[in-house]
């Protein structure tokens, strides 16, 4: 209890004015943040001497398939002093536009961004090396949109002859 | 060539309680150059399936290839975007071992058929190229 | 398509050659070569294809290009009900597949709020480390047939044999089980497959005792092995690392101490830590923790109660087989569950449990329907190889081939 407490004190004697939502659910902590903002927050919460939020577990997206803000980006972040994992969302308008890359806070999100791009088509500005992570560089689309079949569109992928 | 799961299989198939030596084919060479047989174990994807015919197309004649697994065979329980939905689109089959992943008794079966099919095949069938 | 394939492909060449390292070369034009250590090669466990500039026999910078056992897991998990979905769960890290079907069911436990039975929850605590046993099996024998010790590897097969018939009397099949169900496990852990695990393990403490004398003295394999990967405790924890890697580098931390499921804190046994951060750290780390496993499964034997195996939750949970062909609520159940699936509140949750290999987590947003709206899978291969370029850096080409068996990247979990 005194964890979730702590976290949102914190946060909110700093970015009162950029936290959107805060929600719990199952005992886990989710926190939507405005994507300006989102660098500073992962800043503080990284070099805090009280958080210390060091290990970035995961970056992933949801596609909600709406008009506005279709877009969800979501880091799962993890710290050793106070044993909790911590969730942290936001909302982007453009994918083609993107957000900042979390690359300069935390290494491991290199290949999590790679494979965001991939699977979703979100651009991260600043990214060192902003390739496709499982799909061949040649493919146009991008697979976990709601819009792509699960079966794939013919044609898209090329087999050698017999 | 051992890309997933079936892999493991084909190891326990080579290891000592399902010996595959006693029938005469102990040795996994690593380069293809020198191999007779290609076993293909795993599923094979559309970005992995220019390597296997670039593999294929190194042996030397006369060879024969078994697909092992249902991956193989045809696209086993993953019918999406990106698996193959089986190899005899590029390749030409020989013998098809279904099960996911099928037991080491199961591809020394294999073998055997592909060791009987040898004894029948004469050398003038692999003059024309395939 | 052609053309867009050429234009397209040097992209990772240029990846290679832009970014600097911390090595300087004299004279770049003479020595350097771009070498393609590609997707099939008996030493990458399993399509890893790592692209390397050598400037003679050392790495200057390497990448590694995954993708090549992509098969859409997460596509797949969005167009089924939960329970079609374990077969797929036991395919993602196939060494070890007992442990990855019980870290889904208990994520899909904790979004829909079911209780398990006690013995349910024995009977997956020794199943997941028999499974542990068999995948760090695998991950020493192949590391020491990579290094030269073929032997090695043929030992730790014969004893993973013993382990896979003891599933296959539990279970049904040897390999890839399915064994978990939403609410409990599929069948009960009788009385011979009691036996044949304490007969097993009677029999596996002195052949582990055999494999270390042979191995850990032999002086070609120290050569080979020590001072060799080095990764600090900073660097382990930047990247991600989780798993025996991390804790070969000097971070205590495990998941099964650190947030216990099922009943892990009802059972004593001790974390292995190493703090030089070489492969020798790693492959020490792995062997402890089969020992540690082997107390797991004794003491989990002595205190299994006896009672049910499946949790009495007729909305979530599938009924028995007896009820289901006599009884006409339960067919109804049955009907519904298998072909709408249950239907969990609406939310989103983040669960993880202790794999051989790392940390694997399962991340599921659910609308209120029979499937989710999208299944994360945080896979501990993928974050692992991430540390591969920065620990292959200055080592010796055949290092390489060690560095990667030290880390033990599964590559069906890596791609998804």
């Amino acid at each position: 209890m005194n964890v979730k407490i702590l976290i949102i004190e914190k946060l909110k004697e700093n970015f009162s004015e950029s936290i959107e939502k805060i929600e719990e659910y199952r005992d886990d902590l989710s926190i939507s943040i405005n994507s300006e903002k989102l660098l500073q927050v992962c800043n503080f919460l990284k070099s805090d001497p009280e958080l210390q939020f060091i290990m970035c577990k995961d970056i992933t997206a949801i596609d909600w398939a709406k008009k506005d803000y279709r877009f969800e980006v979501v880091y799962h972040i993890y710290s050793f002093k106070l044993n909790y994992t911590l969730r942290l969302k936001t909302k982007i308008k453009d994918p083609d536009e993107g957000i900042e890359s979390a690359y300069s806070v935390w290494q491991s999100a290199n290949w999590y961004e790679r494979e965001t791009y991939d699977m979703y088509g979100i651009k991260f500005k600043n990214h060192p090396d902003l390739r496709r992570m499982y799909m061949p560089e040649y493919f146009e689309y991008y697979p976990l949109r709601k819009d792509f079949p699960l079966l794939g569109i013919p044609g898209s992928l090329p087999l050698p002859k017999k | 060539m051992g890309i997933s799961c079936c892999a493991i299989e084909m190891m326990s198939a080579v290891d000592p309680k399902y010996d595959m030596s006693r029938f005469g084919s102990e040795v996994m060479r690593f380069t293809p150059r020198q191999c007779d047989l290609m076993i293909v174990a795993g599923t094979v994807t559309y970005k992995m399936s220019h390597v296997v015919r670039k593999i294929y197309d190194q042996m030397p004649d006369p060879k024969w290839v078994i697909a092992m697994g249902v991956c193989t065979s045809t696209g086993g329980m993953y019918r999406t975007y990106s698996v193959v939905q089986g190899i005899d689109q590029f390749l030409p089959v020989d013998v098809y071992v279904s099960g996911c992943p099928p037991r080491p008794e199961n591809l020394i079966n294999a073998l055997l058929e592909i060791q009987k099919k040898v004894e029948k095949t004469k050398a003038r069938d692999f003059q024309d190229a395939r | 398509m052609e053309e867009l394939k050429k234009e397209k492909k040097s992209k990772i060449i240029d990846a290679l050659l832009k970014n600097r390292s911390y090595l300087t070369v004299e004279d770049p034009l003479e020595n350097e070569l771009i070498l393609n250590m590609g997707p099939q090669h008996p030493a990458t466990h399993g399509v890893l294809r790592l692209v390397l500039r050598l400037d003679g026999e050392t790495v200057i910078k390497g990448i590694a290009e995954l993708g090549y056992l992509h098969r859409g897991y997460e596509k797949l998990a969005e167009n089924m009900t939960y329970l079609e979905y374990i077969p797929h769960t036991d395919r993602l890290d196939y060494t070890s597949t007992m442990c990855n079907n019980v870290a889904y069911v208990l994520a899909v436990e904790k979004l829909a709020g079911i209780e398990i039975p006690k013995r349910a929850a024995y009977i997956r605590m020794i199943v997941a480390e028999l499974s542990r046993i068999a995948g760090h099996l695998i991950a020493v024998g192949t590391f020491v047939m990579d290094v030269g010790a073929v032997t090695g590897f043929m030992w730790a097969f014969r004893e993973r044999e013993k382990i896979q018939e003891i599933f296959d009397r539990v279970a049904g099949a040897r390999f890839t089980t399915s064994y978990t169900r939403i609410g409990g496990v599929a069948s009960d852990f009788d009385d011979e497959a009691i036996a044949m695990t304490r007969k097993f393990i009677d029999e596996f403490l002195p052949a582990l005792d055999e494999f270390e004398k042979l191995i850990n003295t032999n002086k070609i394999f120290l050569d080979r092995v020590e001072g060799i990967g080095y990764l600090s405790k900073e660097d382990a924890i930047e990247l991600g690392v989780t798993g025996p890697n991390l804790r070969g580098s000097g971070v205590e931390y495990d998941v099964r101490k650190a947030k216990p499921y099922l009943c892990y804190d009802e059972i004593d046994f001790k974390v292995p830590v190493y703090y030089e951060g070489d492969c020798l750290a790693r492959y020490f780390v792995r062997l402890d923790e089969m020992r540690e496993s082997c107390k797991i499964i004794l003491q989990c034997l002595e205190k299994m109660p006896p009672g049910p195996i499946l949790a009495n939750d007729p909305k979530k949970v599938l009924p028995g087989k007896t009820e289901i062909y006599t009884r006409m609520e339960e067919l109804i159940h049955d009907f519904m569950l298998v072909n709408f699936g249950m239907n969990p509140p609406e939310g989103d949750i983040f669960f993880s449990a202790e794999n051989p290999k790392g940390e694997l987590g399962f991340y599921i947003v659910s609308q209120g329907k029979g499937f989710p709206y999208k299944l994360k899978i945080r896979s501990p291969s993928f974050c692992n190889l991430q540390a591969l370029e920065k620990i292959i850096q200055g080592a010796m080409i055949s290092d390489v081939v060690a560095i990667i068996g030290s880390l033990d990247p599964v590559m069906g979990e890596a791609d998804k």
